[in-house]
């Protein structure tokens, strides 16, 4: 049934006792054309475009646990494209531009609300990089616009422009903002069963089955299975996949953190970053102030970090907003992200034959999960990269064809 | 008429101690002692807010942190604080708070509209819609915005402080209630250091409320006298009004301490709060349960509370909130209170689902006059903005349908009570493994982490006697293991709770009049409005998994994170899928425990303590000479020193020619440096350098560039060696703490072998760096060493004295003019300066700044780190592969070399660019193309990375990484900007300045 307002007064008379299922359980069936491996939003996406856009019928989508329960959903859901490096621009700004138009093609509000990102600059060095990551983005035809000190304080009135270090400006990107993240994995979930996917939940792949260098199906917690290509997604867990398939990855695995604060009335209405204060918090629509902590300086696989990563951005988060003082951390948690050495995300082929992987994402991969997961469909379907995935091969990391992202702005989401 | 509801005697207030409070406006008074709660409830005020989503109005649940309905805006202007737990507040003299999420009031809130369409409102509505325009969401989602939230955040600056705490002890007692105190006990008096942490004002718990005795003595007074032991042990540390929030790894907790919050702003010398981790040999975890609502029908309206809530409000606060009670009940020891009740005059009916009740009980119920209506259920209520009346039946168990005939009775209080379920949060946070109870139908800790015990209600133990015995073991078992033990065994002999908490069933709901899915409110989830009919609804739409159900329904993330509602919520879903509650699973329970302030956490990193300022040691003439300061890392740098009415401009202007024509001098004493001594440091230089250093000689330095493993540049800087096994290494400014931790790691985890110490000394050292062809002139009157052209040459260092004190002195150049370096202990830094000031009138000595450094450093084409380069740019990239030895058998970044794309000859370079205007100075950052097209998107070249008006050519310059540009000189480029201009500019050599380096060698 449709989601819509006429549709919700509608079944209001029927108490929703007629709502059907967003998705349901199906059994595990002996053999599929394609199989991708993860539930989270860029699994879910990928499974999604295969059947609308690449015609490929005959899928599944294999979840260890609940779908979204991944580092979909633990994210702080920034969404932007104003990336640095033209590879990484085409990449984000392909999601955002498909972000623009997820609820009506998913039929799921996914609560895509383009409230406007403001990068602070502290520094004459941070003025430097945000021009160049303005001008760069102004040719890739991104928006940006470079902001004053004036600009910022009028349109963030509750901000601390003349702290230690002084927002001396900032670079806004209008079209970014923040989505609900559970919806995207339960929009696309939805409109992926509707296609005939099979979504198979509490089922963790224990085993890739390799003959002659060329997959043939997996092992998991449900039984074996036949496949005929399949798509690796399990963000955090990348490497352990990759092992089970004989081959490695430039990755490390790393909890990152986040904290909500208890829900108050509208207080900010766009989203702040600073990697000089390293302060990232947005509120979300119940009114919570969405506060991004560091990742741990340790790998690990324990979804949990420590507490000084959260009592390291306290100072940092009062220092820029001294209102938020009194307020109360509500909860926290922590993500294993899956972090390359030049913090771009790894799209493409495997040494296995018909063995893909979309990982890498890291600390901010929730904003390209469409793009990505359309990209990475296409790849999957025609066993060559999509073009925008191209320069994000693994092969690059042999190279030294590294899309720098970190080196040149440190951004963390 | 004022405490109306209070009762003569009794409970823990001081009647003697009135106290004047204001809630939305109107003046209380209350008695110390009370909670805001329970002086509202002695006065009648049961609406104390509404809820999140429908805006009904809500009273006071329970008595506690887990209170989710009786949230208020305390406190005016800056110190007001929103969402604090009226059940937690202490009330002083003055106090202001009022209802939230309401307007214009809570008695008439026109949000409550919500309740009315609440039908077409059910959990999840918003995915199903706002979608339509696409383009309208900010629209809608800015009416959505307004109606979620609950207080207002302040939106002045906090005046208050905080403080923090680290403590270290043996054993960490969570929770003073019977079983805390007495593992506390047996613990204290083994000699153990001991915390204990309760988070009411005084520890007790449950024991401060019923009619239990313990050996003869009513449980209140035996209390006492345990405190009292208790406090006399110096080892035994007691912290009330502290809730421990967060459980980590190996025995880790924080705490949040209440110090000031339950005074008037007396003074500024008391933190409002202090936070504490704590790291404990051992956690006993004695933090009892929380009584579970029932859901039925309408259990929302204010005047309806738990009955462990109402017996507090009666034992402890000397409350009586109702005369007409009713109690639902599905468990007998809920009949303590009903009990209590009618011994303090109230009318208590009592409403118990199930058949049998034991006559002991009805026998009592007899004496006091309380009238039992076994098998009913209350299947409706009544009364807007406080309880008026219930509806009952009878309910036939086997068939769970209403027969009999419906009854109304009257009534201002109802009591409700569906069993209790243990304070598992904490042991859950630590990673400790639950499972569930059978009989007490909720989770029990299972599989205990190391060091760790549970004791009491905690554990699922509800027999008091036991629970003294067996938590007294604990402490004494901690207390061996940690090799103490007490003198005193337990001498309790009796302990008897008048009714014993047996077990009660977990109901997943309470048949209504009408069907639970069809329009009823029995609400599981208070704070959120989530009812029944939405747990079912979740299932329905295939949100099974009890993390799906929780984010789709958002039971259980309200800011009591679920206390009184998980439990009820895992037994509807294991209801609907005719499953036992443990095959549900639970969520997982996160940090903290209840909500904790912002600013606490935060503690002293505040003001001009966060992240504190680093200053040289001339900072203050800087200052007093007028400088504009930049800020680089933690660094304060004079930008430039203007003068008069000088622009920026006209200032860096003026330094650069006094640089170039007479004298300049800098104060490099940010530049990072460090100490590096050991046999190796030359072989450890080799690698972490790409040149090499085997030869370089005592007294002579040398310019490196460190790459990481990607081959790209990282930092730069002159190392020189001081003696045979002793460097000095400088590095930037922003880079120093990074390549600090460079060395430490390599030497830590690569190469073990190495004898090399690295000692950070930038802050020992006070770099006075002089430039300008007077330079030599000017120091040889002040140095006592020979520094003339012979003797000193370019890349050489000296030690002697300067202007009489030790110095080292460098000649080394960043200007390409001739320039000295002198390093003098910081303490003589600003004599040395001052000293150079007096006598360099003569050369008109200029100081300059930051800026005039990058312009003076532009025109010789000498990189800044960071800025020229951004990580993808190689030694080859900045033409400077003369520094990349092609003997050295390796160094860092080496291997990457010889990759294919590092390979590659049309890679981004750094060359000059020339603006053809003669004129424009290009925007730094701004971008190359070849073509300029009407309107983005362009291809891009390169990038400006430098770029300024350079005073010594006359003309703008800049430097640019742009693609095969080394190959390019003379190509006209264009840089568009974002105005739409167009800019061209000529590819050049990126030196633009003295290309032979004469100056430097005057
Ligand atoms: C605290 C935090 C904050 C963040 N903030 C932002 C932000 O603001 N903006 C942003 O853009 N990004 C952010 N990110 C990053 C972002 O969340 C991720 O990059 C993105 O969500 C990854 O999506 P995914 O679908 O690839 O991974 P996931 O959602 O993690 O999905 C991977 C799935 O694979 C499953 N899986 C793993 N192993 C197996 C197996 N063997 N068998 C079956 N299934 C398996 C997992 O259970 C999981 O559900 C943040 C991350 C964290 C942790």
């Amino acid at each position: 049934m449709k989601y819509s307002a006429i549709n919700l007064v509608r079944n209001a008379f029927s108490y929703h006792e007629n709502w059907q299922k967003a998705w349901s359980s199906p059994e595990l069936k002996k053999d599929y054309d394609v199989i991708i491996v993860g539930g989270g939003g860029h699994g879910l996406g990928t499974a999604y475009y295969l059947a609308k856009e690449f015609g490929v019928k005959n899928i599944a989508l294999l979840e260890k646990g609940w779908i979204g329960g991944g580092n979909t959903g633990r994210n702080t859901t920034i969404i932007r494209s104003n990336y640095l490096w033209d590879e990484s621009a085409a990449l984000y700004n392909h999601a955002v531009n498909l972000w623009e138009g997820l609820s009506s093609e998913l039929n799921f509000n996914v609560m895509f609300s383009q409230r406007g990102l403001y990068h602070l600059a502290h520094s004459v060095h941070d003025m430097q990089e945000i021009t160049r990551r303005a001008y760069s983005n102004y040719l890739n035809g991104i928006d940006a616009e470079i902001l004053n000190q004036d600009q910022v304080k009028k349109n963030i009135p509750h901000m601390n422009v003349n702290g230690r270090y002084p927002v001396l400006g900032a670079i806004l990107q209008r079209r970014a903002g923040t989505a609900r993240h559970d919806a995207v994995a339960w929009g696309y979930a939805r409109a992926a069963e509707n296609l005939g996917v099979d979504i198979i939940q509490n089922c963790e792949v224990t085993g890739i089955d390799v003959s002659n260098g060329i997959v043939t199906g997996l092992q998991t917690t449900k039984g074996s299975v036949n496949a005929k290509k399949v798509g690796l997604v399990p963000a955090g867990h990348s490497s352990v996949l990759a092992n089970m398939a004989g081959f490695r990855l430039p990755i490390s695995s790393v909890p990152l953190q986040a904290l909500v604060s208890e829900p108050i009335k509208p207080i900010l209405d766009c989203v702040i970053m600073s990697n000089t204060v390293h302060v990232y918090v947005s509120q979300s629509d119940k009114g919570e102030l969405v506060v991004g902590a560091g990742s741990d300086s340790y790998n690990s696989y324990s979804q949990r970090g420590s507490f000084d990563m959260i009592e390291h951005i306290m100072g940092p988060l009062t220092e820029l907003f001294p209102i938020f003082s009194r307020l109360k951390m509500l909860r926290q948690w922590g993500g294993i992200v899956d972090v390359t050495p030049d913090r771009s995300p790894i799209i493409g082929k495997t040494p296995i034959e018909n063995l893909f992987i979309n990982c890498g994402w890291g600390t901010g991969g929730f904003k390209a999960t469409p793009g990505s997961a359309h990209v990475f469909a296409e790849t999957v379907a025609k066993g060559e990269p999509n073009k925008i995935a191209a320069p994000f091969s693994i092969e690059r990391h042999f190279s030294g064809a590294l899309v720098d992202e970190a080196a040149a702005a440190a951004v963390a989401h | 008429m004022s405490n109306q509801n209070r009762i003569y005697k009794g409970g823990r207030i001081d009647r003697d101690l009135a106290i004047n409070f204001k809630f939305n406006g109107k003046e209380y008074i209350g008695y110390q002692g009370d909670t805001l709660a329970s002086a509202l409830l002695a006065n009648d005020v049961h609406l104390i807010g509404r809820s999140f989503k429908y805006h009904r109005p809500r009273g006071i649940l329970t008595s506690g942190s887990e209170e989710p309905n009786a949230l208020v805006q305390l406190g005016l202007g800056a110190r007001t604080e929103p969402n604090m737990r009226a059940t937690e507040i202490e009330i002083y003299e003055g106090l202001e708070a009022s209802s939230q999420n309401c307007w214009p009031s809570v008695n008439f809130d026109i949000g409550s509209i919500n309740n009315f369409l609440s039908r077409v409102f059910p959990a999840g509505f918003y995915y199903k819609t706002f979608m339509w325009p696409p383009s309208l969401w900010l629209f809608y989602e800015h009416f959505i915005r307004k109606a979620a939230g609950l207080g207002v955040a302040p939106t002045v600056k906090n005046p208050d402080r905080y403080e923090q705490k680290f403590h270290y002890c043996d054993i960490l007692v969570v929770g003073g209630g019977a079983s805390g105190l007495m593992s506390a006990l047996a613990a204290g008096r083994s000699g153990c250091d001991v915390l204990l942490i309760d988070e009411k004002p005084e520890p007790g718990g449950y024991l401060r409320n019923t009619s239990a005795k313990i050996d003869n003595l009513n449980s209140n007074d035996w209390t006492n006298e345990i405190l009292k032991e208790l406090e006399s042990y110096d080892n035994v540390t007691i912290l009330n009004r502290t809730a421990v929030m967060g459980y980590y790894d190996y025995n880790y907790l924080t705490a949040l301490q209440k110090v000031t919050n339950h005074l008037p702003y007396l003074s500024d010398k008391m933190p409002r709060e202090r936070y504490w981790r704590i790291r404990a040999k051992k956690v006993i975890l004695a933090q009892g349960a929380f009584e579970r609502p029932l859901v039925f029908s309408g259990n929302d309206r204010p005047g309806i509370m738990l009955a462990s809530a109402a017996r507090t409000y009666l034992n402890q606060f000397g409350v009586l909130p109702g005369k007409s009670v009713i109690l639902f009940t599905n468990n007998d020891h809920a009949y303590g209170t009903a009990i209590d009740f009618a011994n303090k005059g109230a009318k208590v009916t009592i409403v118990d689902n199930r058949e049998d009740i034991p006559s002991e009980l009805s026998d009592r119920c007899n004496k006091v006059k309380i009238k039992i209506y076994p098998s009913h259920s209350i299947i409706n209520t009544h009364g807007y903005q406080k309880i008026k009346k219930v509806e009952i039946q009878k309910v036939d168990q086997d068939n769970n349908e209403l027969t009999g005939s419906l009854r109304e009775i009257e009534c201002d209080l109802v009591l409700m009570s569906g069993g209790w379920n243990p304070s598992v949060q904490l042991f859950s946070q630590s990673r400790g493994k639950l499972e569930y109870h059978s009989k007490l139908n909720s989770f029990i800790p299972k599989d205990l982490i190391k060091n760790q015990k549970v004791v009491g209600c905690n554990n699922g133990n509800f027999n008091l006697l036991e629970v003294l015995k067996n938590s007294y073991q604990a402490g004494l078992d901690f207390a061996t293991e940690l090799g103490k033990s007490a003198n005193k065994s337990l001498e309790i002999e009796t302990a008897f709770e008048d009714l014993e908490f047996t077990e009660a069933k977990v109901e997943p709901y309470m048949i209504g009049k009408k069907k639970v899915t069809h329009g009823s409110k029995h609400f599981v989830d208070f704070q959120h409005d989530v009812t029944a009919a939405d747990i079912f609804l979740a299932q329905r739409e295939g949100y099974i998994s009890v993390e799906h159900t929780k984010r789709y329904t958002t039971t259980g993330m309200g800011t009591d994170q679920g206390k009184t509602s998980n439990v009820n919520a895992l037994a509807l879903m294991s209801h609907i899928h005719n499953k036992p509650v443990d095959n549900i699973g639970h969520t997982t329970f996160r940090p903290p425990y209840s909500p904790q302030t912002i600013g606490a956490i935060a503690g002293r990193n505040v003001d001009h303590l966060f992240d504190p300022e680093r200053k040289t040691a001339i900072h203050q003439w800087h200052v007093d000479n007028g400088a504009e300061f930049e800020d680089v890392g933690q660094w304060k740098r004079p930008h430039y020193f203007p003068q008069k009415n000088e622009n920026i401009h006209d200032a860096v202007n003026r330094e650069c020619r006094a640089v170039r024509n007479s004298l300049g001098i800098l104060d490099a004493s940010t530049l990072g440096k460090i100490d590096l001594q050991g046999p190796d440091v030359a072989k450890f230089l080799n690698l972490i350098y790409t040149n090499a250093w085997s030869k370089l000689e005592v007294g002579s330095c040398r310019y490196g560039l460190m790459c990481n493993e990607h081959g790209m540049v990282f930092d730069d800087g002159v190392t020189t060696r001081i003696s045979e096994n002793r460097y000095h290494m400088t590095t930037t400014t922003g880079g120093a703490a990074r390549v600090m931790s460079w060395l430490e790691e390599f030497l830590q985890t690569e190469w073990l072998d190495m004898e090399v110490f690295c000692t950070s000394v930038t802050e020992q050292w006070t770099v006075l760096s002089i430039s300008g062809p007077n330079s030599r002139e000017f120091l040889s009157s002040l140095a006592d060493v020979d520094i003339s052209k012979e003797a000193f040459p370019f890349m050489k260092m000296k030690e002697g004295k300067v202007c009489g004190i030790d110095a080292r002195i460098f000649r080394i150049s960043f200007t390409g003019e001739l320039s000295f370096e002198i390093n003098v202990p910081s303490r003589y830094g600003l004599f040395v300066w001052n000293e150079f000031m007096k006598h360099g009138k003569k050369y008109d000595i200029t100081p300059y700044g930051t800026e005039s450094m990058h312009v003076l450093r532009a025109e010789k084409g000498f990189i800044i780190v960071g800025q020229d380069t951004d990580g993808s740019v190689t030694p080859k990239d900045i033409n400077m592969d003369w520094i990349v030895s092609k003997k050295k058998e390796d160094f860092l970044g080496k291997r990457s070399f010889s990759r294919s794309d590092t390979r590659r000859i049309d890679r981004k370079q750094l060359v000059g660019l020339l603006v053809n205007d003669k004129k424009t100075v290009l925007p730094e950052g701004s971008y190359v193309v070849d073509e300029a097209k009407p309107r983005p998107p362009m291809d891009m070249i390169g990038h400006v990375s430098s770029s300024y008006y350079s005073p010594t050519c006359d003309h703008p310059i800049a430097l640019s990484l742009i693609k095969n540009g080394l190959n390019r000189m003379g190509d006209v480029v264009k840089i568009p900007l974002m105005s739409g201009k167009v800019i061209d500019a000529t590819i050049t050599d990126s030196i633009f300045y003295d290309k032979e380096g004469a100056r430097n060698n005057e």
